[in-house]
Order: structure tokens, then C-alpha cells, then sequence
């Protein structure tokens, strides 16, 4: 005859150790130094209303900057997926002599700081131009920052699918007929186009928040070549916190939108996968 | 075979006139007057106390970067609570962020309006426009890196390992110490580059926090903007050239680590 | 008794993996839980070691309660089929880890690795790292390492499951010899019913989170407790309403009785053993096997008329 009810397990002692510590250390430092300020900046920009929160947002110099920020970045970006994209398949498929040091060398805008990439780009495109190109305060000037800036992330996201591609599939695709252009098109492109996408997305949101690169270089004109990121920067220092906290957080909407979309592209192109 | 030439020369070409050419020119100009005055340029006391104030920063920002980057990557991996997803969202959030917006959320917090800041300042402890600002900032946009890092090489290595020092009689510390830690000390290792080279880059965020004051509150990459604002051309390229070959070596040491982390 | 699990339960989800699973396992004996995917042996063998917790039941190890304790203090030995090495110590470091956990003494730990690694025959290697290994060694070093700090009971979850077949083999009949050798009551998980038969005391079949049937391997091939066992262990044939096996099914060529009429469609012959397939009369289809003995003195070829019955 067994016993009516069944006995309880006892659960195990919970002690100390880097799993339930590491949940209760992530969370207090992500709070602390992330969550914390951003509440602060988000409350700050409406602790006037919302009416205050749309006139800081609609004032022309912001709306101005905004419109700067999204048309440069997205030009930047088109021209990132192409460059990024054609610099990917040269370190992968081609060979030549410093290749690795070419490959290295891509990472370059992440280890240079902004202002000194700014620097070197006036140095070489600006009023003292030894081969007489000179765009400093101009439009082009920020998207050549931008360019410099955002480099790297449209290459770094395309080059491990491109080693990882099986060529399986373009050969067969040969063997079907295919020209090398419409294997590319047809086999290599979609499956690499995920990867460019999430990393033109990496790279915009980037863009639209840069602002040691440009700072020198595009002469920070309201209206004309005033990004975003200065702009905000402009309103800190005339004390005008409040339409700063505002254009803020249209950018950190706008950045949380972008890893939003990356996170969904990143789903939808491992969907195939098993 | 065209084609091959042809993007060859294109992706060559674009990087020459985007990266090398421009980098090189501020070397060749910074030295164009001779060592001596580079060197007189880098030396000067506001040079000085900028190296010293960066590298500080860094010796700060960093290892507790590095402490929280391995917790956290082992509570997203490991630990699956809900809302996983979105604390590893909350983590890429500084690479998406604009640092002139890091600077002023900062700030709003601990500036003299800020929400804590008055209650600080009136105890003595000065935030913003000081060293604890300029570490804070640092911290939040050097965040990502190390995470990013160790949750794929976690995720890789999966809980086998980790079960059978369980079953050999290890206690959780002592599983962590002598298995997870040795078995992602790659992952670790490139996040501490990545993390030390955004740190030492960062100009934005401590632009805004702190109040750049020469000798004071100057980290190098506000100094680069200061000496240019002041006409110093030779003085912003020197340190510019400082900060270069800081760089240069961020990349040796990132092409030695995706090495030996592929062997 | 060295292992008990009473009245086990274990959910994930929606999924039951085990359901009011009770098993007993002797002291010294080596046991097999035998299943298809899915059947929650490596549930059960993983809650005996306390890598899971069960959410109804309880599991006794030497007598004593273990259900609430860590896997550390529960004295068990465990062996991944993945191996689990640890990838970044050598062979020896690898075996003398439960040792030096336990901070026994240098000499000690040394008489014991080179002990155990002779064991193991892998005295030469042991200061390579386990990527240099091949996976026969690895798991012969993941035994080692496990045995280090005498287990009270030895667990192997499908220890030889990532290996390719001859290699299994070898090491299914190792492990045997070694079993004889250190008597330590030993559990292991496999799917394949061959290697349970071969070298377990007794088998443990699961299916669908239940206990089907325990016993050695003749019981379970000569009394199946039900259509599931005898599926699962050793060849069917389904004639009539009844599932038989395939060697107990008389054929002859002249009719005798209740036999059956059929016709040779496909004779094998594989060796020692031959199969044949048989077109009965009403079209139903039942395969037999004999000896080659047989075969040849029935002169069994294709288009052959023959008369089929159960043996008595």
C-alpha cells in the first residue's frame, strides 16, 4: 500500500554563487548607470507638458537639425552598403599581398577617436588641403565624417556570412547557367542582404548620433550643416535643457527603433535555419 | 577577371582616401616640424595631466566594465530569467546612443538641478564637471563590449563542462574560477581592447559632464579639441598622433586575439 | 539497494518527460535504461545525478535521501555523451580535478591519475589537451575522470552515442571488462537495444516517461510484458492477429494441420542467418527467419510453395 500524498521535494539551497549574483549585479549597474539617467532625460524633456515637449521639438534650428541628421545619415548609409558591402567580398574572395593588414585596418574608426578622425579628415579635405579638395563646412563634409565613422559596420556584418556561404550554391548555380552576375544576384546577394541590412541599420544609428567627427569639420551652421548631436549640445550650453532633453529623445526613440529593427531582421533571416 | 581588378581597386581606393591617407597626413604633419617640437608639444602640462586623466578613466572604467560585462553575459546565458531578452536590448543601447545624449542624461542626474546631484554636492561630492562624471560617462558608452563579447562564446561552450565540475564536487565558485572563466578568457580578453579603446576614444559624453577645464577636467581627446580651437595645429595633431598610435596598437592587439582565439 | 527513484515526475513545459517512474538498482550491478528519444532516460539518469530536480518523487542513493541535494555532495560520477572535457587542461588535469577540488595532497593525487589513467589506457597522453584526442580517448578520459573520486555510483548518459560504430563497440565491451573490474554500480543510458543486451545486469525500457518492463535480456526478449517490449527488443513479425518472433514460425514443405498455405516471394541470405518473405493466401505478408541448416533442407528459393504455423 504506498502513501496517500506525495512528500515535497525539497527545493536546494539557494547559497551565494555567481549565477544569482551576477542576476542581482546585472541589474543593479545596468540601473544605475543606463536606466537612471535616461529616465531623467526622458522625465526632464516632458516635465513641461507635452505642449513644451512639441514646441522644443518643432522650434525650426531643431527641426532643421533633425532633418540634416536623417537625410545625411541615410545617404551615408546607402553609400555604406555598397562600399561595405564591395569591401567585404575583396578581403574574403580576393588575395594579395597585406591583405591582413588591409582587414585590420577596417576597424580603424572603432579604435580612432571621433575628434581625431574629424582632424584627419579637415586635414586632408579641408582649407589646408595639399591636393586642393576643400569641403570643410559644406554638407559633404559631415557625410565624409559619417562615411569615416560608419565604416566598419557594414564590412564586419558581411564578412562572416561571405566566409561562411557555401560555395556549393553558386557552383551548382553555375552548373545551371547562371552568369557570374546572376549567381550574384540570384544566390550570394540574398543571403548576404540580412547581414547588410542589420549592418546599415548599426551604422545609421550610429550616424544619427555622431558627433566628434563632425564637430570641426562641417562648422556647425544652424540650418545648414548642424547635426542633430550639436545641436543638443548648443542647447546644454545655453542652458536651454529642456528643448535639449527634448531633441534627445527623439534620437534615443529613434536609436531604440533601429536595434528594435536589427533584432527583428536578425529573426527573420535565421528563419530558414533548423 | 576584370571584375576582380576592378573591385580590388574600388575597395582599396575607398579605404586610401577615407582612412590611410587622411591618418597619414596628420602624422606626416605633426612631425613636419621636426621631433622636437612634437615632443615639446606633448609634454606641455595640459598635455600631460590629459594623458594621465584618460588613462585614469580607463583604469577605472574598465576593469568594472569587464567585472559586470562577465556577470551579465552569465545571467543572460545561464540564468534565462524573463526579460532576458530585453536586458540584453538595455546593453546595446550605448552603441546606438548619441554620446552628447549620454552627457546630458548624466547630467540630469547628478548635475547641480539633478536629481540627485544637489543632495551630493551639498555633501561634498561633486558629480559633474569632476572626475566621477567623467568615469560615469565613460563607463555607460564602454558598456556593450565585453558582453557582447562572452554571451556567443558562452552560448557556444553550453552547460556541459560546467555539469560535470558539478558532479566532480566543485562548488559554484569553484566551477566559475577554474572551468566558465579559463573557457571564456578569449571572449574576455577582446572585449577588454574593445572596451579600453572606446574609452580611451570617448570625447561627446565627457565633452558634456565635464566642463573642460584645462588641467583640471581635460581627458587627451578634449585636449585634441581645445589646442585646434586655440590655433594649435601642431599641438592637436601631436596628440592626435598619441592617440593614433594608441590605436594602431588597439588593432595589433585585436588581430593577435581573433588569432589566437581561432586556433 | 545502491539507487532508488520512487514515484518520479518531471515536467518541462508542457511536455512530460517522466511520469510516476519508480526503479531499484542494485549495488555493484550495471544497468541500462534503455528507451526510443524521448522516453526520459536521460531525464531520469540526470535527476539521479541532481542536474534536475524532479517535481514529484524521490531518489535514495546508498539508503540515504538525495531529492534536496546538490549534485556535488551526492557522490555520483557522471559521463557526457559530448564528453564534457575540459578543454583547456590537459588529460591529467582533467582526471585529477575532483582530486584537487578536494585538495587532496599532491603525491596522492598523483598515485591516483597515474592509477586510473593506466585504467583507462591512456598512460602516454597525458599531457596532451583533449582536442587532441580522438573521441574514443576523450571518453575514456572523461571515465577516468569521474572514477577519480570514487563515486559512489557511476552514471554514462549515451556515453558512447557520438562515436562511430566500430569504435562503440570496442568500448561497449571495455566498459564491461571495467565494470568487472572496479564494481562500481554503474547506470547508463542508451537507445540502442543491442549494447543494453550485450553487457547490462539488467535493463530498465522506457517509453513515453514509464517504466515498460526490467529485467535481463533474456526476459525481455522471451517475456515481454507487452507489444511496446517486444517491438523494441529484438525482431518482429506480425502473423495474423498475433506479433511473433520471426524465428518461431515453422515452415515446411508438406501441410501439417492448422498450417497455413504461402509462397516464397524474397529469400536473404545473410551468413548464418536466413529471412524470407511470404505471400500468405489472402495477401497478408509475414516474415521468417532460420538457420542456413534449415533453408537448405527445405530447398527455400523464390516462387516455393510452403505451409506456415506458430511453433508450439
Amino acid at each position: 500500500m504506498s502513501s496517500v500524498a506525495q512528500p515535497v521535494v525539497k527545493p536546494l539551497r539557494r547559497r551565494r554563487n555567481p549565477a544569482s549574483l551576477s542576476l542581482g549585479v546585472t541589474s543593479g549597474y545596468l540601473s544605475l548607470i543606463v536606466l537612471i539617467p535616461l529616465a531623467a532625460l526622458v522625465l526632464r524633456s516632458t516635465e513641461g507638458g507635452a505642449r513644451a515637449f512639441w514646441n522644443a521639438v518643432t522650434e525650426p534650428q531643431a527641426v532643421a537639425a533633425l532633418k540634416i541628421t536623417f537625410l545625411i545619415s541615410l545617404i551615408v548609409v546607402i553609400v555604406n552598403a555598397v562600399a561595405g558591402t564591395v569591401i567585404a567580398w575583396v578581403l574574403v574572395r580576393d588575395s594579395f599581398r597585406g591583405k591582413s593588414i588591409v582587414n585590420a585596418l577596417i576597424d580603424l574608426p572603432f579604435a580612432l577617436p571621433t575628434i581625431v578622425a574629424g582632424l584627419t579628415l579637415l586635414a586632408l579635405y579641408g582649407p589646408k588641403s595639399p591636393i586642393g579638395v576643400n569641403v570643410a563646412y559644406t554638407t559633404s563634409a559631415l557625410v565624409l565624417a559619417l562615411l569615416f565613422v560608419t565604416l566598419p559596420f557594414v564590412v564586419r556584418t558581411v564578412q562572416p556570412v561571405l566566409l561562411e556561404l557555401d560555395r556549393d550554391m553558386e557552383e551548382a548555380a553555375q552548373s545551371l547557367g547562371a552568369t557570374p552576375l546572376q549567381t550574384f544576384r540570384r544566390v550570394v546577394f540574398p543571403n548576404l542582404f540580412p547581414a547588410i541590412l542589420s549592418g546599415t541599420a548599426l551604422g545609421f544609428a550610429r550616424s544619427l548620433g555622431e558627433f566628434g567627427s563632425v564637430v570641426l569639420i562641417s562648422g556647425n551652421q544652424p540650418f545648414k550643416t548642424e547635426v542633430a548631436s550639436v545641436y543638443i549640445f548648443g542647447q546644454i550650453e545655453s542652458d536651454n535643457v529642456t528643448g535639449a532633453a527634448a531633441v534627445s529623445v527623439v534620437l534615443l526613440v529613434a536609436s531604440l527603433a533601429v536595434l528594435l529593427a536589427i533584432g527583428g531582421v536578425r529573426r527573420w533571416a535565421t528563419r530558414h535555419d533548423n | 577577371m576584370t571584375t576582380k581588378y576592378v573591385l580590388r581597386f574600388v575597395a582599396l581606393g575607398y579605404l586610401a582616401a577615407l582612412l590611410v591617407v587622411p591618418v597619414g597626413l596628420v602624422v606626416q604633419r605633426a612631425l613636419a616640424d621636426g621631433p622636437g617640437d612634437f615632443l615639446a608639444a606633448i609634454t606641455t602640462p595640459e598635455a600631460m595631466h590629459a594623458l594621465w586623466l584618460t588613462v585614469l578613466i580607463a583604469l577605472i572604467a574598465v576593469p568594472a566594465n569587464t567585472v559586470f560585462g562577465v556577470l551579465c553575459a552569465l545571467a543572460i546565458v545561464r540564468r534565462r530569467f524573463p526579460g532576458h531578452g530585453l536586458v540584453n536590448s538595455i546593453v546595446d543601447l550605448p552603441l546606438a546612443l548619441s554620446p552628447v545624449v549620454v552627457g546630458l542624461a548624466l547630467v540630469l542626474v547628478y548635475g547641480r538641478n539633478g536629481w540627485w546631484g544637489s543632495w551630493l554636492i551639498d555633501n561634498g561630492f561633486q558629480v559633474i564637471f569632476a572626475l566621477p562624471g567623467m568615469v560615469l560617462a565613460t563607463i555607460f558608452v564602454s558598456l556593450p563590449f565585453v558582453v557582447r563579447e562572452v554571451v556567443p562564446v558562452l552560448r557556444e561552450i553550453g552547460d556541459e563542462q560546467e555539469e560535470a565540475s558539478a558532479t566532480l564536487g566543485a562548488s559554484s565558485w569553484q566551477t566559475f574560477w577554474r572551468v566558465t572563466l579559463p573557457a571564456i578568457r578569449w571572449g574576455v580578453a577582446y572585449g577588454v581592447v574593445l572596451t579600453t579603446a572606446r574609452a580611451l576614444g570617448e570625447f561627446g559624453a565627457v565633452s558634456v559632464v565635464s566642463g573642460r577645464i584645462a588641467g583640471r577636467t581635460e581627458t587627451m581627446t578634449l585636449h585634441v579639441e581645445e589646442r585646434f580651437q586655440s590655433f594649435d595645429l601642431t599641438g592637436a595633431y601631436a596628440s592626435s598622433v598619441v592617440l593614433a598610435l594608441l590605436a594602431v596598437a588597439t588593432l595589433l592587439a585585436m588581430t593577435l586575439l581573433r588569432r589566437e582565439d581561432g586556433s | 539497494m545502491a539507487i532508488e527513484a520512487r514515484n518520479v515526475s518531471k515536467c518541462f513545459g508542457d511536455f512530460t518527460a517522466l511520469d510516476d517512474v519508480s526503479v531499484e538498482v542494485e549495488s555493484g550491478s550495471l544497468t541500462a535504461l534503455l528507451g526510443p528519444s524521448g522516453s526520459g532516460k536521460s531525464t531520469l539518469l540526470r535527476v539521479i545525478a541532481g542536474l534536475e530536480q524532479p517535481d514529484a518523487g524521490e531518489v535514495f542513493i546508498s539508503g540515504e535521501e538525495a531529492t534536496g541535494v546538490s549534485p556535488q555532495k551526492r557522490g555520483v560520477g557522471f559521463v557526457f555523451q559530448h564528453y564534457a572535457a575540459f578543454k583547456h587542461m590537459t588529460v591529467w588535469d582533467n582526471v585529477a580535478f575532483g582530486l584537487s577540488i578536494r585538495k587532496r595532497p599532491k603525491h596522492e593525487i598523483e598515485d591516483r591519475v597515474g592509477e586510473l589513467l593506466d585504467l583507462v589506457q591512456l598512460n602516454g597522453l597525458a599531457k596532451r589537451y583533449p582536442a587532441q584526442l580522438s573521441g574514443g580517448q576523450r571518453q575514456r578520459m572523461a571515465l577516468a575522470r569521474a572514477l577519480a573520486v570514487e563515486p559512489k555510483v557511476l552514471l554514462l548518459d549515451e556515453p558512447f552515442g557520438a562515436l562511430d560504430a566500430r569504435v562503440r563497440k570496442e568500448l561497449r565491451a571495455w566498459l564491461r571488462r571495467l565494470h568487472d573490474e572496479v564494481h562500481v554500480t554503474t547506470i547508463f543510458v542508451t537507445h540502442d537495444q543491442e549494447e543494453a543486451m550485450e553487457i547490462a545486469d539488467q535493463i530498465v525500457l522506457m517509453n513515453e516517461g514509464r517504466v515498460e518492463q526490467v529485467g535481463g535480456a533474456r526476459d525481455l526478449y522471451e517475456r515481454p510484458a507487452n507489444k511496446f517490449v517486444m517491438t523494441f527488443i529484438g525482431p518482429v513479425s506480425s502473423f495474423g492477429e498475433e506479433l511473433v518472433r520471426p524465428h518461431d514460425i515453422e515452415v515446411r514443405r508438406e501441410p501439417n494441420g492448422a498450417a497455413e498455405r504461402a509462397t516464397v516471394e524474397r529469400v536473404v541470405h545473410l551468413g548464418f542467418e536466413v529471412r524470407a518473405d511470404l505471400a500468405l493466401e489472402d495477401g497478408r505478408e509475414v516474415w521468417v527467419q532460420m538457420t542456413k541448416a534449415e533453408a537448405d533442407e527445405l530447398d527455400l528459393e523464390q516462387g516455393a510453395q510452403v505451409f506456415v504455423a506458430t511453433k508450439e
